[in-house]
């Protein structure tokens, strides 16, 4: 809006307003830097580095993945208590395809080449199967998502421990082990390339943006501002990536690359984006145009803001609980994928408890339980938040009992803050 | 609002005369466990008519219009339109029919702005088919400012309008879809004074475009300036459907109370 009521009052929140920047993300990235600096003050410096940037960004995927699907499903007004086991089953089938069923019973031998496509193939499929059958018995049959999924937790747990014996499965796939993190990267020439791509692509939204909006004779941002907001995006991104290949492989693994064991005069090696990070990224741009850009996702938003209403709209609300869930199961999948591939094993405790770090990232990030309301990239800065509070924690050498009691503090200290935020601001 | 246009109601000539009906509702049943809440009700309804549903909470208004908007489906019954038997099974049905519903509680997502809730449903796309929040946006804002002026808020979550504004986008909805069969159920019941007025010249426009309009409302003298017929309801039954001409406030209270028309007894 042309905002001539401010006029008068130039502050600092016009300043912002003008910005157009969610002033709840604005806080909740202002909390998560004040932690990483008084963890690096403690520290002295060793939490701000790159190998710990590094750490924490891997570290943090696996929950994210599943955080974002968290969101949808809780802003339909459900909940999802299974999808640590749901992990766990995904991980433990496709550890046995890769390490029983493609080398063995099919004869293709360990490390074959299309090993890791058929073994994640068969993830998905199980996920989604899971997912669509728990969102049916929600959706058609009205049992509380609540029993169904707290069923699932039992259920599915039992299931991979039942399909595995309870053995640790490995060591999987070489290529397969490509999405657990360190493993896998990009390297320092691929990373940028991938943060020039990710540059462009941020200025042509913010350009298309504008001009769209021009178009249709709606008010625009002042140019400085948007230009603001362009050097901010090309910033964080660039800035993201030069830590991530300032993070080198150790010297010792470098010698072995060359075979006469010499490492040239000033040779570095960064590791670079990994693989990981670039999943967690492309899922992230999937559900947020997912829920702002297409049906589907207005109709999730409009379901969990008025059930009701989106029935009488003619939103088919039970078909969208089963496809919600199943989402949710796919990326229980990708992220057994990345859990399973970090620890180079499918083991038998895999993802347990993994449901109270989602549903807890999801809500750190803002999602309100009474549904209607929430974002992608809320539950991926809260999933952040929640490991490097964690790993800070652990850095410091807090004792593990109040790590855990900590974490369960911020919890509930976040949705009250929240609580009060949205009263404050008129409930939006 | 072009209010001079349209006669007042009463005077104008019986719209009904070698046409049609829009809709015909024939034996209409419908019973939640034990309860009847429509028994062998039959109503029909014109092109340019307002048909008033009168009745005591409970009486069973809400629950008829609802099979018709297809939010619920009847035990037996029959409903023709433009003469023709049709099946509502579905809100969707409904729609492909061009009735569309004002919902005594507003069926709004309160989290989502007027075009998001306006659009809800039957989105507009691009070429590559995301909703495009642009155009729905501008084609709201078009349809908003020619029913209520004062309508600025657009981007904000419908929570934070007022009733009269949440009315607007409500019936934004009809009109924009061009609903030739429109249900208002307690349209101006969370409304002022001044916006229950906006609301009675939308409905005379509307009238004069030809849509038939089912109008639900406990304001009896409101009803008898609006509408062209009555049919008042008691405990799931009709009592008596007649013109308004034909009919005294007197005698229309006397058969939300008694359940008698004091009309066909004489
Ligand atoms: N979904 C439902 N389930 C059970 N009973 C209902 C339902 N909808 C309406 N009824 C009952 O049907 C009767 C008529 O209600 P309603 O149509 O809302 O009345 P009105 O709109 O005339 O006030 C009431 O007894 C009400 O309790
Ligand atoms: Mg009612």
């Amino acid at each position: 809006m042309t905002d001539t009521a401010h006029e008068g009052a130039r502050t600092r929140t016009s300043f912002i307003k003008q910005l157009e920047i969610d002033t709840r993300l604005l806080g909740m990235i202002g909390a998560f830097v004040l932690l990483c600096l008084a963890f690096d003050f403690i520290t002295d410096g060793r939490f701000l580095t790159p190998r710990n940037i590094f750490n924490l960004t891997i570290q943090t995927v696996s929950v994210a993945i599943m955080a974002t699907g968290m969101v949808f499903v809780i802003v339909m007004r459900h909940i999802d208590l299974s999808v640590g086991s749901l992990l766990a089953v995904c991980s433990a089938v496709m550890a046995m395809v890769q390490t029983l069923i493609l080398p063995d019973w099919l004869g293709l031998g360990l490390n074959h080449p299309v090993t890791w496509v058929v073994a994640v193939t068969a993830g998905l499929i199980i996920g989604v199967a899971i997912g669509a059958m728990q969102g049916a018995l929600i959706g058609y049959l009205t049992i509380p998502a609540f029993i169904v999924t707290l069923g699932g937790l039992l259920v599915w747990r039992n299931v991979a421990w039942y399909l595995t014996a309870g053995q640790t499965i490995g060591p999987l796939d070489s290529t397969f082990m490509k999405f657990g993190g360190i493993n896998g990267t990009l390297g320092t020439n691929l990373s940028w390339a991938f943060a020039a791509v990710m540059s462009v692509a941020a200025l042509f939204l913010i350009i298309a943006a504008r001009r769209n909006k021009v178009r249709h004779g709606f008010p625009v941002k002042p140019l400085w501002a948007e230009a603001a907001m362009a050097l901010i995006a090309v910033g964080a991104i660039v800035g993201f990536i030069a830590i991530l290949n300032a993070y080198e492989v150790p010297r010792g693994r470098v010698r072995r690359m060359f075979e006469d064991g010499q490492i040239p005069d000033g040779f570095t090696l960064g590791y670079g984006l990994p693989i990981s990070v670039l999943v967690l990224i492309a899922v992230a741009i999937v559900m947020t145009v997912i829920a702002r850009r297409t049906r589907l996702g207005r109709y999730i938003f409009a379901t969990g803001g008025n059930p009701d209403a989106a029935d009488l709209s003619g939103i088919n609300t039970r078909l969208l609980t089963v496809k919600v869930f199943a989402l949710m199961g796919a990326l229980c999948a990708i992220s057994a994928v990345v859990a399973a591939a970090r620890l180079a094993n499918h083991t038998n405790d895999i993802g347990t408890l993994d449901e109270l770090r989602v549903i807890a990232a999801a809500v750190i990030g803002g999602t309100a339980l009474s549904g209607g309301i929430g974002t992608i990239y809320g539950a991926i800065l809260g999933a952040l938040i929640m490991q490097s509070l964690q790993s800070g924690m652990a850095m410091v050498g807090v004792d593990a009992p109040f790590q855990n009691i900590v974490v369960g503090l911020v919890l509930v200290l976040a949705v009250y803050i929240d609580i009060v935020y949205r009263k404050r601001t008129g409930g939006k | 609002m072009a209010a001079a246009e349209t006669a007042a109601a009463p005077a104008s000539p019986d719209p009904r005369i070698g046409r049609t009906p829009l809709v015909e509702m024939k034996n209409i049943h419908i019973a939640f466990g034990g309860v009847h809440a429509v028994e062998d009700v039959s109503v029909d309804l014109y092109p340019g008519e307002v048909v008033g549903l009168l009745g005591h909470n409970g009486a069973g208004k809400s629950t008829l219009i609802k099979i018709l908007s297809g939010a619920y489906q009847m035990d037996s019954g029959e409903i023709r339109i433009d003469g023709k038997p049709v099946k509502i099974e579905s809100p969707r049905d409904a729609r492909r029919y061009n009735i569309e519903t004002i919902y005594q509680t507003l069926a709004l997502a309160d989290n989502l702005d007027a075009a998001s809730n306006l659009f809800l449903g039957r989105e507009l796309t691009t070429k590559l088919g995301f909703v495009d929040d642009a155009r729905m946006e501008a084609e709201t804002k078009k349809i908003v400012a020619r029913l209520n002026p004062n309508f600025k808020k657009l981007k904000e979550p419908v929570k934070a309008l007022s009733g009269g504004q949440r009315q607007s986008v409500a019936i934004a909805r009809a009109v924009y879809f061009n609903a030739k069969i429109l249900i208002m159920d307690e349209p101006t019941a969370a409304l002022g004074v001044h916006e229950s007025h906006m609301v009675a010249e939308l409905i005379k426009e509307l009238k004069a475009q030809g849509l038939g309009i089912f109008l639900i409302s406990h304001d009896t003298r409101e009803m008898m300036a609006l509408c062209d017929r009555v049919a008042v309801m008691k405990n799931g039954r009709l009592i008596g459907m007649e013109r308004v001409e034909d009919v005294t406030e007197d005698d229309i209270l006397s058969m939300i109370i008694l359940g008698k028309n004091p009309l066909r007894e004489k």
